[in-house]
């Protein structure tokens, strides 16, 4: 099993609106992007992910949405960042340390990979491997077929599968801040009994299955 | 012992309000407050608020019911946004004036049209002259901590007057960030139970708005102002309180963030005060003697802080607001405040307005332009203007 550690320490950035402003960024701070479809649940992986990362002693959690004219199967994004300290930021992320795509799909509309960091990371709800993308040699790709975990377990909403919380139990493979345990025990507070159960069955293959491209 | 809760502003704010322990609230849902309300039927739900929620027809209806059920010696609550606030003017006024200290959260949302449920301070900016005590947060522990004060200061003797908590339309209403929540005894320890100088009894009757004259209402609108002013002294003293018993602390009527040897001041309120203190943090590292100043209250007005601000520093203000015809609010006002008392400089920034992002990028462009001379003396709109 290979670890992958985020590597964002000293790296300076320069905003995406604003290219004249050169800003060191705290080495503390990960900016992460979820993008999804309405109704997928990527507001409430932000907000299970920040939930965890808090109870992993990261002081400085937040989880937002984009709001829009967001509506079911509608393309949408979902904000989260985590750091030691407490954040002042109130800015959308224009720069994410990770972008984590909940359906595949998305990647034809939505340039996803828009402002991801150079040695960003990429984790992809998807059957393909890393190397099948072919931007799979600029940025740390991970895969793992959330779809086909939520299914198994029968994560389902109106016979749907939902991958939202099958496809947090990945993130620990990808960023060293936030644990599978507080991830399993925030899935546990958030649902009770069978789905409760299922949902981190879940986490656990998509921990175990995630693929990456080193 | 104190727990923490990671939850959204709105949802926040509901906590805040119930831990307060009112026994009315009357309210009417509108985006993007709604989530608010919804916070308060589940402590309803849960049998956590105790007191009686009162299902109304509208916004003018919901600050109507605050008023009759404040006027019998109790605890109201309530919340709106926007167009919500617009519906309630008349009574804002009313409540005000009636000297009851009805408290409400306003999530800031621009007025349509064109409609649009972003972040613009238009709503609340609007209401200013009402009498209402007005707050501008920037974290959810900042709206939670300033719920609970805002009981604690509408209802003390010497102001007895409504208080208005703003924050941001989804920048904060709907940001999950973790927020330390004490124990109910401990709220209740700071916050005792109402205790109105007069109420409207079935037992005790007495008249309420009559009828008054000249002489006598100029002498009620001086009051108003007297409590005003009385509040601008609690605000900062109840804050102390607040931070010897549970060591959070947000400013009094501003926030002071490196200050010291500061050439400049960046003035700014709500998410955009909160986000200057990263801008503040580069251009400091950057050399530039730069300091914030971010505006926690507008009525009362800060004026004798902000006097004191200008005797060692030009000032630069962010309005996420446009009195139209004229200029920002607070850029405005701040020049009042200022005339024939100090020689400072005062630049002033449109930034924000319709829910637009307004990064740490872009005020630390403002401030660049400001310092560097490059901005005119008149006001700006930022992204809009060349300067």
């Amino acid at each position: 099993m290979i670890l992958l550690f985020i590597q964002n320490s000293y790296m300076q950035h320069f905003h995406s609106q604003n290219r004249e402003c050169i800003v060191v960024t705290s080495r503390k701070l990960v900016e992460i992007v979820f993008h999804g479809r309405g109704g997928q649940g990527a507001v409430t992986a932000a907000n299970l992910l920040v939930a965890a990362a808090l109870s992993d002693g990261n002081k400085g959690v937040q989880a937002f949405p984009f709001f829009g004219a967001e509506r079911r199967g509608a393309p949408v994004r979902a904000f989260a960042r985590i750091s030691e300290e407490e954040i002042h930021l109130r800015s959308e992320i224009y720069e994410p340390d990770i972008v984590i795509v909940l359906d595949e799909s998305i990647m034809d509309i939505v340039d996803v990979l828009k402002g991801l960091k150079k040695n960003g990371k990429i984790l992809i709800n998807t059957r393909k491997k890393p190397k099948d993308f072919d931007f799979s040699n600029k940025f740390d790709v991970s895969t793992v077929d959330a779809t086909g975990i939520a299914l198994k377990h029968e994560i389902l909403v109106g016979g749907i599968p939902v991958v939202n919380t099958p496809i947090l139990g990945s993130i620990p493979r990808l960023l060293d801040r936030v644990t599978l345990k507080s991830i399993q025990k925030t899935v546990k507070e958030k649902w009770k009994g069978d789905l409760s159960q299922k949902n981190v069955k879940a986490t656990q293959d998509a921990y175990d299955q995630v693929e990456v491209n080193i | 012992m104190t727990s923490v809760m990671i939850d959204t502003g709105n949802y926040i704010a509901a906590k805040a309000a119930v831990m307060a322990c009112p026994d009315v609230v009357a309210a009417y849902p509108i985006t993007p407050q709604t989530t608010l309300v919804e916070g308060i039927a589940k402590y309803l739900h849960t049998g956590e608020f105790k007191g009686e929620y009162i299902c109304v027809e509208s916004e003018h209806s919901a600050m109507a019911a605050c008023i009759g059920a404040s006027a019998t010696g109790i605890r109201t609550f309530t919340g709106t946004s926007s167009h919500g606030l617009l519906l309630m003017h008349e009574m804002l006024h009313w409540a005000a004036l009636a000297r009851l200290p009805v408290i409400m959260c306003n999530i800031n949302r621009v007025v349509g049209p064109g409609w649009n449920i972003w972040a613009d301070e238009n709503d609340s900016i609007s209401q200013r002259d009402t009498g209402w005590i007005q707050f501008y947060c920037s974290s959810n522990q900042e709206i939670f901590d300033t719920v609970i004060q805002a009981f604690k200061l509408g209802e003390h003797e010497q102001v007895s007057l409504p208080v208005m908590i703003s924050y941001n339309a989804f920048i904060l209403s709907h940001t999950s960030m973790p927020v330390f929540v004490p124990e109910q005894k401990e709220v209740d320890d700071f916050l005792p139970k109402r205790k109105a100088k007069w109420k409207l009894e079935v037992e005790n009757p007495i008249t309420f708005g009559n009828i008054i004259l000249p002489n006598e209402y100029e002498k009620v609108r001086k009051e108003m102002q007297d409590a005003q002013n009385n509040a601008k002294e609690l605000i900062p003293t109840i804050a102390k309180d607040w931070k010897k018993r549970f060591n959070r602390f947000h400013g009094g009527l501003l926030e002071y963030y490196k200050c010291d040897d500061a050439e400049y001041v960046l003035l700014s309120m709500g998410a955009i005060g909160a986000e200057s203190k990263v801008a503040i943090d580069n251009l400091q590292k950057n050399g530039y003697k730069v300091g914030l100043a971010r505006v926690r209250v507008i009525r009362p007005f800060p004026t004798e802080e902000i006097i004191k601000l200008s005797k060692k520093a030009d000032l630069i203000v962010i309005d996420r607001n446009i009195s139209v015809g004229n200029e920002g609010v607070l850029f405005n006002e701040i020049k009042g405040a200022l005339f024939g008392m100090s020689d400072a400089k005062v630049y002033g920034f449109i930034a924000g307005l319709g829910g637009k992002d307004v990064t740490f990028g872009d005020i630390e462009i403002m401030c660049k332009k400001a310092i560097k001379g490059k901005a005119k003396d008149h006001q700006i709109w930022y992204g809009l203007e060349e300067v």
